[in-house]
Formats: structure tokens, sequence, C-alpha cells
């Protein structure tokens, strides 16, 4: 039997399989990814509807057994509120009212991947009015009633999204111009490197926050949410560019580098051609390390109140009621914290990742290990 | 090496002069300035707006984004004129002079009153508010980066020297654990368990420190309101200050020191790594010297170094993952002042704030090359 060669590509899949907590967070973000590109279709609710009549509900206890204790299909029960003493609302379950879950139903109406206009919702109570008592909040409403489980699947698009895009604008920017810094050396070199240096010698936080303050509350939410992406890339590319320089300086060098010039192939085609191929494993693996940072950075800031703002959604943002009135959310609405553990999961499963993806592509690490 | 800092530091002057444009500049950026939210007061008078107006050099704009820069260098010079040189702070509404909070105040044997300006969210000079917290930020951060490095090294030497063993893969899997949440989120976490759980089943206890109204049954906030004024140096607490000031200290502690606890493990751990496997530990061993003395009078010192490296570099990523945690657990800090100020946009404090941050960045890598160089003698600078 005759053994068919292996390429690079086949060989760092295969010692990347064989990272267990990498291809486990690989699953994982390709099971968010689906749960936030069919948010809109697994959500009971739209993320905006409100049911003013249930603020801050804790989350709906679903029932596999009915009153007597028979095996059922799964229900809620009807969802009713009175004051306590102190004016807060008080959530019990009237037994009484049975509302049974319904599989594709008919509910808010969206579009299925900003495309397909359509009404049907993977699960639900089938109850259209938002204030009728038969509701399904997996996690719990925020002050004004809107679903959390909802919001938190739609939240992911930007807390998902945010990491790639940003990472797309500040690799370009560290190719561009660590490129030129390492290929060409000279004055330019020096130029990029202050430009870096002054880039650096501000602590990334307060400036990414002074920056994210500027925005002006009234922008439209596209808008700031490409803002914020611009800012988060501007200020991310110094050090990438750093080490693509370097890598640069050392690959011009090269037998290959200098054979291409010598046949008289132009600076462009050597760079991309000839340079780059050879740099991507690095780059691939400072993407999906610089990934975290990117989702726990727009965490930190939508936390704040300076990134993502109201009518749009992510996980940070969810959590920016915390901000105000903290002890009182904690005690009385607690469900208001799972948001969190969505970043946290998320965030486990790119560094995981990132760590078998560097394992992997180490040509020096051992065969068979 | 005297001459090597002063070196560094004259350079530190024209990097610094960058920065404090640059922190300008991205203040500057927000439209608009906070003569617009005095426009819309209708007690103010058109007077006092001219005299603000004048004394700031707002009569030409600096609109850069509108591409506006008549008055930016008027603006630039003024700030900087009154930290080099004044020692007095003007409110621009009324035109009173208020003398600067005098840093000797806060800190004896230091002579250097600069005004930053003035804050028009608190109608205080920038100074006062600034040297008011430092103390306090200090009272967090020490503590805290003590904490971090005090665990973080032995671990990373214990992870190293019994590579893959049980502790090895709990110690990493708890580093990995700890840079994923986020600072914010721990801190969340945290203050929910005190608040339901832990505070209530202490007081059960008839631990009357912990019932409400006493200083333990209290979460975030450094003290509870009767140990909010008075003296911010503890050396003049009371034994009850002191257990306040601690009880609010350290879910702060564990969250700041957390996240850095597990960086510095790793780093730590895969520098003795490195080290270990080289050859002159492998002589040692031959020579048949102990384990002790192979680990910390061989393997340690040179693993050091790049800790050391690295100590100066955290001095600020401290100050920026105190942020977040700061203002979560509502602490009275530097960090909280900044956040208050860029959500009322009160310029000469962003400004001001952002300069502070940039220098402790300097100073932090300063004080790594010297440590260094103090520490390795084949580092020579000269």
């Amino acid at each position: 039997m005759t053994e068919r060669p292996v390429s690079q590509g086949q060989l760092i899949w295969r010692r990347f399989r064989r990272h267990k907590l990498g291809t486990l967070g690989g699953i994982v973000i390709v099971l968010l990814t689906m749960l936030t590109l069919f948010a809109h279709f697994i959500s009971p609710y739209d993320y905006a509807t409100q049911h003013r009549r249930f603020a801050f509900a804790p989350p709906t206890k679903i029932h596999f057994f009915d009153k007597d204790g028979r095996l059922s299909w799964p229900f809620v029960y009807g969802l009713s509120r009175e004051r306590d003493p102190r004016g807060r609302w008080i959530y019990r379950e009237n037994t009484d009212q049975v509302y049974h879950i319904k599989f594709f139903v008919k509910g808010d109406p969206y579009r299925l991947f900003w495309l397909i206009p359509t009404d049907i919702h993977l699960f639900g109570t089938g109850e259209r009015d938002p204030n009728s008592p038969g509701q399904i909040f997996l996690f719990g409403t925020d002050d004004v009633g809107r679903d959390l489980f909802s919001r938190t699947l739609i939240g992911g698009w930007v807390s998902l999204s945010i990491g790639p895009l940003a990472l797309a604008i500040s690799l370009t920017l560290a190719i561009f111009f660590g490129g030129i810094s390492g290929y060409f050396g000279g004055g330019w070199d020096n130029l990029i490197q202050r430009m870096i240096e002054v880039l650096n010698s501000f602590p990334g936080l307060p400036l990414l926050l002074a920056l994210a303050a500027i925005l002006p509350p009234g922008l439209p939410p596209a808008i700031s949410f490409l803002l914020i992406i611009m800012i988060l890339s501007i200020l991310g590319w110094g050090g990438t560019a750093r080490a693509l320089r370097g890598l640069f300086l050392v690959l011009r060098e090269q037998e290959f580098a200098l054979a291409a010039k010598a046949m008289g192939a132009s600076n462009a085609r050597i760079i991309f051609k000839h340079l780059l191929p050879n740099t991507l494993s690095y780059i691939i693996v400072s993407a999906t390390l610089g990934i975290p940072g990117l989702i726990l950075a727009e965490a930190s800031l939508s936390f704040l109140g300076f990134g993502i703002r109201d009518p749009m959604t992510s996980w940070g943002q969810l959590l920016n009621q915390f901000t105000d009135s903290t002890i009182t959310n904690l005690t009385y609405h607690p469900w208001l914290m799972i948001p969190g553990f969505f970043i946290i999961i998320a965030v486990l499963a790119f560094n995981f990742m990132g760590d078998a993806l560097r394992d992997a592509t180490d040509p020096f690490s051992v065969q068979g290990r | 090496m005297l001459s090597y800092i002063v070196r560094r530091l004259v350079y530190m002057i024209p990097t610094l002069f960058v920065i404090s444009i640059v922190a300008f500049f991205v203040v500057q950026l927000a439209p608009g300035d906070f003569l617009t939210k005095y426009k819309l007061n209708e007690r103010i008078s058109q007077e006092t707006l001219q005299n603000i107006a004048k004394h700031l050099g707002l009569e030409k704009p600096c609109e850069p984004l509108e591409w506006q820069w008549s008055g930016c260098a008027e603006r630039y010079w003024r700030w900087l004129r009154g930290i080099l040189f004044s020692s007095e702070s003007t409110d621009p509404a009324t035109g009173q002079q208020w003398q600067v909070w005098s840093i000797n105040t806060q800190f004896p044997f230091v002579h250097w009153n600069p005004d930053f300006g003035f804050s028009f969210e608190t109608n205080q000079p920038v100074s006062t508010l600034f040297w008011e917290r430092l103390p306090l930020t200090l009272l967090v951060t020490i503590p805290t980066f003590l904490f971090a490095w005090l665990i973080s090294l032995p671990l990373g030497i214990y992870a190293a020297t019994r590579q893959y063993s049980l502790g090895d893969t709990v110690f990493t899997i708890l580093g990995f654990a700890g840079l994923s949440i986020p600072n914010f989120f721990l801190a969340l976490v945290l203050m929910y368990w005190l608040v339901v759980s832990l505070t209530p089943t202490l007081c059960g206890w008839g631990w009357q420190f912990f019932c409400p109204g006493n200083p333990g049954a209290s979460v975030g906030g450094l003290f509870v309101q009767e140990h909010m004024g008075g003296s911010p140096w503890p050396w003049d607490w009371s034994l009850r200050k002191w257990l306040d000031y601690l009880w609010h200290l350290w879910p702060a502690v564990l969250v700041i020191g957390g996240s850095s606890i597990a960086g510095l493990m790793r780093i730590m751990r895969g520098q003795m790594l490195d080290i270990l496997g080289s050859q002159y530990i492998m002589t040692a061993r031959a020579k048949g010297l102990s384990e002790r003395v192979v680990i910390y009078k061989h393997a340690l010192r040179n693993a050091l170094n790049v800790m050391i490296s690295i100590f100066g570099q955290s001095l600020p990523g401290l100050i920026g993952g105190a942020l977040i945690t700061a203002i979560v657990l509502n602490f009275p800090t530097v960090e909280r002042l900044f956040y208050d100020a860029l959500r009322a946009y009160d310029d000469y404090l962003v400004q001001t704030l952002l300069m502070f941050f940039a220098i402790l960045l300097l100073l932090g890598n300063l004080l790594a090359d010297i440590l260094l160089a103090w520490v390795d003698p084949r580092i020579r600078y000269d």
C-alpha cells in the first residue's frame, strides 16, 4: 500500500485534532455561531418586544409533570404578579393556567438571515399578546420586560462578529505597515516604528474608553458599531505590525526571496506571493489569540456604556444594567448576569482554539506526540 | 547607571510632550465643548459665558473633525502653561482664584503644585480632585500588586518543576479561566455571593460586624459612610476603619490580582521550563547539587529576568484592570474619577488623567529597565 503524501495543511489539521481542548473550543465556537446566525428563529420573541407587565420577571420554569404528578408534554404555568410590602413586583405561577410549549409557532415577525421575512419561531407558547400570562422567558426579563434569552442570542451577533471584523481591519493595517517597515526598511521603517511607539505609550483601556466616549449618543446603531470596530482596530495593530516586521526582515534575506528578486519580480509580487504566505501561520494564530481580547474589550466598553448602546445589544451591553444600582440588581434580579457566562464561554473557546492552533502550526513540534 | 537614568528621564520629556498633545486632541475630538452645556443653562449670564470663553481661549473654534483648527493651539498652550508654571486655578465662570490643593498636604516632602485645569462638573480644580483620589488608589493598587506577584511566582515555579502533574494541569486550567473571565463579571459574581450568601451567613453565626448597619454588611465602596471622610493615610486610622478597609478591599484584590495571576503564572512557568532544560542545569545536577539549590540558585535567578521586565510593564496594566473593577465595586479611586469625567465630558479632567495613565506606563518601563540592570550583572547601559 502506498502512502499518500501529506500536505502542510493536513499536517496542521492532524496536530490540531490531537489537541482535545482545542477541538472542543472549535466545536463550541461553531455552536455559538449557529445559535447567533439562527438567533431570530431560535428566540421565542423579538429582542425589542417589551412585555410591560413582566418587567424583571425571573426565568420561567418549564414543567414536565402536571399538578397531579403525571408526566406531561412540557408546559409553563401562567404568570401573575403582585407587589410585596416594599413595592417590588413578585411573580407567581398560576397553576390554573397551563400553556403547553409548542414548536414552530407563529410569533413576532423577523427576517431570517436579515433576508427572508417570516414569523415562525422554534418554540413558544403561541400567545401573540405580549401581556398574556402564558410567556416563556428562559433567562428572565429586563427592566422593561424584554426577554433576556432572545436578547442574549441577538447580542451574540455583535459580540462574536466584532472580533473577526476588527481583526480583519487591524491585520490589514499590520500587514501593510509591518510589511513596508520590514521589507523596505530605512526612513519608512523609522517613521512607522515611532508611530507604533506613540500608540503603545498609551495604556489601552483608558484611551479606548476616551475614544469611545467621543461618539455622540445619538448615532445610528450601525454607524456606532462600525466606529467602535474602527477604534478597536486602530488601537490594536501595533503589536502585530512589529512582529510581522521582524518576520519580513528575516524572510527578505532568504534565498528564495533573493532568487525572486534576481528573476526580476516586482516588490509587490515578492511581498504578496513569496513573503506573506510564509507569515500565514503566524497571522492565523495571532488572529485566533487576538479575538478573545477583542471580545473582552467590546464587552468592557459596552458594559461601561461607551460601546454598543441600547437599541442594539451585545453581551456586554446586556450587563450594563449593573453599572447602576448594582446591589439591588444582584440581590433581586441575579438572572441578568446570564449573558456574562456567554462571554466567558466564547472567550475560553477562542483561547483554547488559538492555543491548539499555535501548537499545530509550530513546525518544530514533535510529530506523533 | 545614574547617567543612564538621567538620560532616560530627559528622553521622556519629548515623549510626554507628544502624549500631552494626543491626550488634548482625543478630548477635543468630541463635538462641542462644555460651553455648549453652559449655554443651555438659563441661569448663566452672557457675561459669564464670555468670561469663560475668554479665559479658556474658546473664542476661536477647535473642532478637528470639522477641520477647524484655529483655536486649538491657544487652548493647548493655556492648558500646558498651567501645568508648567501656575500654581493657582481660576474658576473661569466667576474668575475666582483657587489655590491649587498643594501636593504637600497629601504627599509630604514633595513640593510641586501644577494647575491641570478646572473641572466643570465638580467646580473644583482638577489637581485637587486628583490628589484627593491618589492615596486611596495606591491603597488599592499596592496590596493588589503584592498579592498578584507573591502568589503567581511560587505557583509558576511549582507548576514548572512538576510539569504535567495534577497540580500543573489544575493551575493551567484555572489560569485559562482567569484570563477568560472579564474582570467586571468576576466582580459581579463575587459581589453576588457576598450579598446573597456570605454576609447573611456570617451574621447568622452571631458576628455583629457582618450584620446590617455594620461595615461588614456593606458591599461596594471602600468605606462605609462613617469612615468616608478623615485622613486618607492608613496610619491615622482607627481599628474599626482598618477592618472596614480590609473587608472592602479583598474582593478587589482577588478580582484584579486574580486576572494578572493567570498571565504571570503562565509566563513564570514557561521561563522556568526553558531554563530547566538548559545545559548548565544538567551540569549543576551532575555535580550532585541538591534540587533546592539547582532550582532556586541556578534556575530561578535567570528565570526572574523576564519577570522583572514584565513587572514594570504590568504597573499600567494593573490600572487598566482596576479601571473596570473599581467602577463595579464603586471605589473612590482615580480610575473611577476618569470614568465619571468621561461620562460628563469633563475635558480637563479626562486630559489630565489620560496623561497620568501614560506617565505611569513610561515610569513602569523605566523601572523595569533599571531593575533589570540592577539584578542582572550582564546588562550594562553605559
